[in-house]
């Protein structure tokens, strides 16, 4: 090593030998070496690491890294029909433009003064969810969706002082599980079946289930299978006479059509705000939101941060800061709110930003054409002997499952065979749902146009018949 | 003419020059109080008319019961518009791209690469849907499976998982492996974990969440975690040890490896918080000091950006023996393909939606690519370099000390103390950083409780240069004059900031507290003139 030429990184400023031999005769030391002292020699890797020689050249590292990426297909080439938790939307380039500034993109936990554009920028997000979910505290963004039922739900037990939540059992099983161990240690679920028609929840295992040991109930509106839930208001009565709450839910591009949960009792509501202006990658762009009236006991539930609005010295000055900061692990380790932490803050400016885009106007339209082209789908794909489109009656919003069964074959077969023809067929429900049989969930967005969904109807009757 | 130069500057250096600084002040409104009536920042699909004739009105699918009856008063402005607002918003914000961030310790604000941006917000990764047939995801895969080697190699580990979206989710899941672990050995009754007071909050709130009662071990008198404290705090009720090393003050703990000895003796299992990993690349791995399982922040030490606090990973590591506990799914590789493996029966199941925060994974790979095992090292020693660099200039500081491990060298960071200086002035440590942010730099006290009085905790990274660090220096140095000179000017800071000074009073009333403008705007209606009444 000691013959080879030194390597100036152009991303360490000090790997010049000059300077770095200068900073080490400023403080004393004859090499780096003598920092490390105090790490035992048993604990010292011996010699160098075993990793891929390093690609120095810029022009280098971006080629491997883009010859890598050339092996994926995307769902823009692909004609794609997958939702499930992860939503193909039309990304504004605004959203794009601010999220790749410098200033906010490499930002981190800077104080209310020298980072007053985050705080601002991020009460803004809080406050147009709120109009969008019509409730007062909307929390800065935890990791993705799946962490804000968690956590809803744990906010439920602690407010409620009980120890079980009913769920309903139209939850994605990914979020189920993601439950299951959450709340393991303090709470039981137990999960409501689902009317096999409708598809909305069974009000008859509701009844049966709720309690006065029921912290709350649990529903999502639209459903993982898509299903407008008609009874939530019955719902929210039903939990409230038990002493229960209401926990909702929901995908946030749907509210410019579909009532907010608040409307029909909800007490908390929850989702993830991916749709609102974050590309898919893979799975990178999930952001989770909750949001509750504005009551002392529900605000010191949330673990999140949550970013208030005050005034300066100077009058008519905004100023923005943490509110009820003491509720927080950051204020109180382990006596605080479960945890707070580095989460998916940007995806919260961005969401902010794709709200202020599409002002009330571009959320009703979005709602609309979502709902016209998924009932569109439901009819076209319908016309097919042996496939039963939509599986379940009620109303859906977006998504919906599909029946096979009929076909003789399975959802994996027919994905298979889109996928030779260039479609990315809906996500097979078959592990998660066994009793749907050969079912999958396939999802229509503003992007799908007709006749991106008249080939999926030609490509599916070609596989099947 | 050169070397007369280099002479001037190893002899006669001038104090930098501070920056006569004044951040962006645009006085801009709260987006609620912007836009007009009428006005759009972007149009949307419509349907095709053939389907709108077929489906009929779009509203009338919507049970009336569940349709929206107003729309959501959401501000109505135009495109240009809500640019030049998020634009200004931006500029009113001190990002690690502008600013010589060695303030904000225990975060490791290094440089994240433009090259990594520009690779992450390729479409063949933002248009890919995370449930998409594997054999389409083959690139992302492949670049997932490529950096566990890499982690395995940095760390010892034999099999990792990229799903926790943040240190905290990382730190939980390996509280929750570590109950699945005794739960799995009929162990339930294993309920307490040990943590120490200079690891990250986190450490305790993550475990308490997972259903653990904490111990936490304060230090020794030279700042050391207390080894006597841990034989005492373990016994058959111990799950497991949740520990950073260095701690957040920058001290390694070099009877590490008898810590976990004493846990494993006991029953417990040790994890290994590897946030401030940035210091020991190449130096020392967590499983050759006997942890069971570590984590590393991939927004903090493998450099992707911070983005005002995530999207992130806390990407877990574990050993062999656990790892039939990891969430699911796991990326494999048979050698012609790379696949999702979901049938794992003992996996403590999602923490997350689907296989984690794919750009920050590629970032990371990309940053370990550019830099191989040699820039590792050179990372690890300019960053020790920086700090050791930091902590000596910080001693020729008046006012400003580095408790505990005198003489001692430092590894990443430094906690430092004020407490000399505020005594004699009465200036606090968050005011002196308030003052710093008059000339265009970040700082930051300490996570609470202040174990270190006046506490401020400096973190150079590798990534800034002599002469920026040299900057930073001056600015305090400055700073702690000017507290001894005008204090009243260090108390009533920032100067030059967006804002002046907050009134934090409302934020901590309920009758007063606005989390939302809908909020702000009940709470703050004119009340009705009594006379009038």
């Amino acid at each position: 090593m000691k013959n080879e030429r030194p390597i100036v990184y152009p991303y360490i400023p000090n790997s010049v030998p000059e300077i770095k031999g200068q900073m080490l005769r400023d403080v004393g030391a004859m090499s780096p070496e003598e920092f490390f002292q105090e790490v035992p020699g048993d604990l010292r890797i011996k010699g160098e690491m075993n990793l891929p020689e390093p690609l120095l050249s810029e022009h280098a590292l971006k080629k491997h890294l883009e010859g890598l990426l050339a092996k994926n297909k995307t769902a823009g080439e692909y004609l794609s029909f997958l939702g499930a938790g992860c939503w193909q939307h039309h990304v504004p380039a605004v959203c794009d433009e601010v999220n790749q500034r410098s200033e906010f993109l490499t930002a981190y936990a800077g104080e209310p003064y020298d980072d007053h554009g985050r705080f601002q920028a991020l009460f803004e997000y809080t406050s147009m969810m709120g109009e969008l979910l019509n409730m007062d505290v909307v929390n800065v963004p935890t990791y993705d969706g799946f962490q804000a039922t968690a956590t809803a739900l744990r906010m439920a037990a602690r407010i409620t002082g009980r120890r079980e939540v009913l769920v309903a059992r139209t939850i994605g099983g990914g979020k189920l599980s993601k439950l299951r161990d959450y709340l393991k240690p303090d709470l039981e679920i137990r999960l409501l079946d689902y009317d096999r028609t409708s598809g909305c929840l069974n009000l008859d295992a509701l009844a049966a289930a709720i309690s006065s040991r029921s912290a709350a109930v649990y529903f999502e509106n639209p459903s993982y299978l898509g299903i407008i839930e008609t009874s939530g208001e019955g719902i929210s009565r039903t939990a409230h006479a038990h002493g229960a709450l209401s926990v909702v839910g929901v995908n946030p591009i749907s509210l410019g059509v579909l009532v907010p949960p608040a409307d029909y009792g909800a007490d908390i509501v929850c989702g993830d705000i991916q749709p609102l202006g974050m590309h898919m990658q893979f799975g990178g762009g999930q952001a989770g939101f909750i949001a509750t009236r504005d009551e002392e006991k529900y605000v010191m539930e949330y673990p999140s941060r949550l970013f208030g609005i005050t005034s300066t010295r100077v009058p008519g000055e905004y100023g923005f800061g943490d509110v009820a900061y003491e509720r927080t692990s950051f204020a109180r380790r382990e006596q605080g709110k479960e945890w707070v932490g580095t989460a998916a803050a940007l995806w919260g400016i961005t969401a902010g930003v794709y709200l202020a885009l599409m002002g009330p106007q571009g959320m009703t339209e979005i709602g609309e054409t979502i709902l016209a082209k998924s009932k569109y789908a439901e009819l076209v794909l319908a016309c097919m002997d042996g496939v039963q489109s939509p599986l379940f009656a009620g109303p859906h919003f977006g998504e919906f499952a599909v029946n096979f069964d009929g076909t003789g074959w399975t959802v994996a077969e027919i994905n298979r065979a889109l996928l030779e023809r260039r479609i990315l067929g809906g996500k097979d429900l078959s592990g998660e749902f066994p009793e749907l049989g050969q079912s999958a969930l396939f999802s229509f967005t503003e992007i799908h146009a007709k006749s991106d969904i008249d080939r999926l109807a030609a490509a599916l009757k070609e596989v099947v018949t | 003419m050169k070397k007369q130069e280099s002479a001037r500057q190893q002899n006669h250096e001038p104090s930098p020059r501070l920056r006569r600084f004044h951040q962006a002040r645009w006085n801009e409104p709260v987006i609620m109080e912007l836009g007009s009536p009428g006005q759009r920042g972007i149009l949307v699909p419509h349907p095709e008319e053939a389907i709108k004739k077929i489906v009929g009105d779009a509203k009338a699918l919507v049970p009336e019961v569940m349709r929206r009856k107003s729309p959501p008063a959401l501000p109505e402005l135009s495109q240009p518009e809500v640019l030049r607002h998020y634009l200004r918003l931006s500029q009113e914000n001190l990002g690690a791209d502008l600013n010589i961030d060695v303030g904000q310790g225990t975060c490791t604000m290094k440089y994240s690469p433009k090259v990594n941006d520009q690779l992450a917000r390729m479409p063949q990764i933002a248009d890919l849907h995370p449930l998409q047939d594997e054999i389409t995801v083959q690139g992302i895969l492949e670049i997932f499976f490529k950096f566990e080697q890499i982690l395995k190699e940095i760390s010892g580990m034999d099999q990792f998982t990229f799903q926790p979206a943040a240190g905290s989710a990382a730190i939980y899941t390996n509280a929750s492996i570590i109950r699945a672990y005794h739960h799995a050995r009929g162990a339930s009754g294993r309920n307490e974990i040990i943590t120490t007071i200079f690891s990250h909050p986190s450490n305790a709130a993550c475990a308490r969440t997972a259903g653990f009662k904490i111990i936490t071990l304060y230090p020794d008198e030279h700042g050391y975690p207390d080894l006597s404290a841990l034989k005492a705090a373990v016994s058959e009720r111990t799950a497991g040890l949740l520990i950073t090393n260095p701690e957040d003050t920058g001290i390694y703990n070099p009877a590490i490896a008898e810590f976990v000895r004493v846990v494993h003796d006991a029953g417990g299992l040790c994890s290994y918080d590897q946030a401030n990993a940035n210091g020991i690349l190449g130096i020392t791995r967590a499983r050759d000091a006997g942890f069971d399982l570590c984590h590393f922040n991939l927004h903090k030490t493998f450099s992707s950006p911070h983005g005002c606090g995530g999207p992130a990973v806390g990407a877990t590591g574990v050993t062999h023996e656990l790892s039939r506990f990891l969430p699911v799914p796991v990326v494999e590789f048979d050698g012609y393909k790379y696949r999702l493996n979901h049938d794992r029966p003992d996996s403590i199941g999602k923490v997350g939606p689907f296989c984690g925060v794919a750009p920050v994974v590629l970032r990371s790979y990309a940053w370990v690519m550019a830099l191989g095992a040699r820039g590792l090292r050179e990372v690890a020693e300019i960053a020790v370099l920086n700090n050791n660099y930091l902590l000596r200039k910080m001693q020729g500081i008046r006012g400003v000390s580095a408790p505990y491990a005198q003489g001692k060298r430092r590894i990443e960071q430094v906690r430092y103390s004020w407490e000399a200086l505020s005594k004699e002035t009465g200036v606090h440590s968050e005011e002196i950083g308030l003052r710093a942010a008059d000339f265009g730099v970040h700082y930051w006290t300490s996570h609470h409780p202040y174990i270190v009085p006046e506490p401020c905790t400096l973190e150079p990274t590798e990534s800034y240069s002599r002469k920026e660090l040299d900057e930073y220096m001056a600015i305090l140095e400055h700073v702690a004059d000017e507290a001894r000179e005008e204090p009243a000017l260090v108390k009533t800071a920032p100067h030059r900031s967006t804002i002046h000074t907050i009134d934090h009073g409302p934020l901590d009333d309920p009758a007063r507290w606005a989390v939302t403008w809908r909020a702000y705007l009940r709470k703050n209606r004119p009340r009705p003139n009594p006379d009038n009444s």
